[in-house]
């Protein structure tokens, strides 16, 4: 057999047809990829639509008064909409003053929960970035000490971040009792997991370099670590930090539903008592804290990282 | 170090510190500014002890019971039935189907908004602007509180956490795709109206293959963070395996919540690992 047999030449006729089966059988393949990936998708759909009570079918009162039943998602829009206008406060430009006090009426109160919110998520990142940080060493593959010790490191990391807040936060609200104590407790758990991996990875990253030179003048592992690898990874790590600070801001005015202190408490006794216009006031608290607290950390990070680059 | 410099040495690290006193000392100002902000700090940290009521008495006894909880995790709790099993497989089912469903149905309603964010794309800046921060107010609502309102328009269940997932992840689906509708090259774009083609063969044939990738990378990385979230609405009554979590802690009964606590890890990793096969597969597909 010449290799003329096997790759016939490729000119003319024949090298045409060959080229037009070739492209019909590869059209054929894709389009059955496409639609079997789409066969199952539409499968995937269903199944969850099914599972998540997407058809349910619920009773709603109808105009005269009778009662019927109906697909849930229809049924269910005006009473969103209902539910929301009842959430807007009523403002008028001849008394705003007073409309405004009307609906802010437990400011006291509010600014106390809401200065409890933002501390807690502070004590949370110090408490998320000092085991993060501490953790972050031995957790990565280059730095590590021993590969069981990061093996265990990296578990424990991964069960901090994989269980959410909130149910960290019903644990410690059982063991610590109802207070910001849990609060701090659990979404600092919850940030020194996130914290670790990320803060691991960077160190992954780093130049080995330095901290050759530090074993090569004597240095031990920690010395290596604290002048060969915390100066290379230190902006990153405030840049992190600072998100994470903005994270949990947001985590921390919803612990309170659990109990675990700050503004969810109000928020959970809002709803509760169905006092609507109550919840647009907290609502418009947390919004603007949070897009004041992104503001100003989005301001600290670009500083930070200017300054290293 | 555990070194200690030689005679010689010390007398050429002296040398140096008179040359470049600032190599070996920051400046006054930069002394005083860290220095102040530890010591702030470290007096918010105290006072928050104080605050909070974080006494070592109160840890001690905090420990004693968090102990206590954590003997029920061995042995963890085994479903022997199969009713109480199919209880548990149905919540993480339902988890599941709220994340899935709700990424596609957030993606649906995002990617036309997408477009009208993108700068290539949408040329008037008013609209625009007014879009971007559509956007912006839509990731700033918690998918909890979401979750919440749903729940007294759609009643208990897994429906109001498919709607809560789904229109918080519209605001961070449509900032996303735009910023990646942005970072498409032009080059393909000119080539379709170059030979003729419309204003939507160009986003069709210039613009789609070059996102597709990079947005179905996206939904995979939220359908994984979908599903750490949607366990967390089940706790306000928004259906799947949060659902059976709090009524089990509830209820005190630690050996059944540390098994499904287990049970969620396990799927979270499950997810993790699929995700990342298909991620890897997509990435090999494209380059």
């Amino acid at each position: 057999m010449t290799l003329a047999d096997i790759n016939p030449p490729l000119h003319g006729a024949p090298a045409m047809a060959r080229f037009r089966t070739d492209f019909a059988q590869a059209r054929t393949r894709a389009r059955l990829r496409w639609w079997t990936g789409l066969g199952v998708f539409a499968a995937l759909c269903l199944l969850t639509a099914w599972l998540g009570e997407f058809f349910k079918v619920t009773q709603v009162t109808m105009p005269d008064g009778s009662r019927d039943w109906r697909w849930i998602i229809p049924a269910g829009l005006p009473r969103l909409g209902e539910y929301l206008s009842k959430t807007i406060p009523e403002l008028r430009w001849s008394s705003l003053g007073a409309d405004l006090a009307a609906w802010f009426w437990r400011w006291r109160i509010w600014l106390e929960l809401l200065w409890e919110t933002i501390l807690i998520a502070w004590m949370a990142t110090v408490v998320g970035v000092t085991g993060g940080f501490l953790l972050s060493f031995p957790a990565a593959r280059n730095l590590s000490p021993h590969p069981a010790v990061t093996w265990f490191i990296r578990r424990w990391l991964e069960i901090a971040r994989t269980v959410p807040e909130l149910v960290w936060a019903l644990i410690f609200v059982f063991a610590f009792s109802v207070g910001p104590m849990a609060g701090v407790l659990a979404i600092g758990i919850h940030s020194c997991g996130s914290l670790g991996k990320l803060y691991s990875e960077v160190n992954e990253n780093i130049d080995m370099r330095p901290l050759e030179g530090v074993r090569a003048a004597g240095g031990t592992w920690f010395d290596q670590i604290r002048y060969g690898a915390v100066p290379q990874v230190l902006p990153n790590i405030i840049s992190y930090t600072l998100l994470r600070f903005e994270i949990n801001v947001r985590s921390s005015s919803i612990v309170g539903y659990v109990g675990a202190g700050g503004l969810g408490q109000e928020i959970r006794t809002a709803m509760s008592l169905q006092e609507y216009t109550d919840l647009s006031a907290l609502f418009v608290i947390v919004l603007v804290t949070v897009i004041v607290i992104d503001h100003l950390s989005g301001k600290l990070r670009h500083r930070v990282i200017e300054a290293e680059t | 170090m555990t070194v200690a410099p030689s005679a010689p040495d010390a007398a050429r690290i002296d040398a140096a510190r008179a040359r470049a006193p600032l190599a070996f000392r920051k400046p006054l100002c930069h002394r005083l500014i860290r220095a102040l902000f530890w010591a702030g700090s470290a007096a918010l940290f105290l006072w928050c002890l104080i605050a909070f009521d974080i006494t070592p008495q109160r840890i001690a006894t905090g420990l004693s019971r968090l102990g206590n909880i954590f003997s029920f995790m061995f042995p963890p709790h085994v479903w022997t039935t199969w009713r109480e099993f199919s209880e548990v497989l149905k919540g993480l089912g339902e988890t599941l189907s709220m994340a899935f469903l709700g990424t596609v149905l957030g993606a649906l309603a995002a990617f036309p908004l997408s477009f009208l964010g993108a700068r290539n794309i949408n040329r008037l800046p008013l609209l625009r602007f007014s879009t971007r921060r559509l956007y912006d107010l839509i990731r700033a609502v918690e998918t909890l509180i979401l979750a919440l309102i749903f729940i007294r328009a759609f009643g208990l269940g897994p429906l109001a956490g498919i709607l809560a997932i789904a229109v918080s992840e519209v605001g961070t689906f449509a900032k996303l795709f735009s910023e990646a509708i942005e970072n498409t090259s032009r080059r393909p774009v000119e080539g379709v109206t170059a030979a003729g083609g419309s204003g939507l063969q160009a986003v069709r044939f210039g613009v789609m293959p070059q996102v597709m990738p990079v947005i179905l990378s996206i939904l995979l990385y939220n359908f994984e963070s979908n599903v750490r979230s949607g366990t967390i609405l089940g706790i306000v009554g928004a259906g799947g395996i949060g659902f059976l979590l709090s009524d089990r802690i509830a209820a005190y009964r630690w050996d059944e919540v540390w098994s499904i606590i287990i049970l969620i890890i396990l799927m979270v990793y499950l997810i993790d690992w699929f995700s990342g096969l298909i991620r890897s597969r997509l990435v090999g597909a494209t380059a």
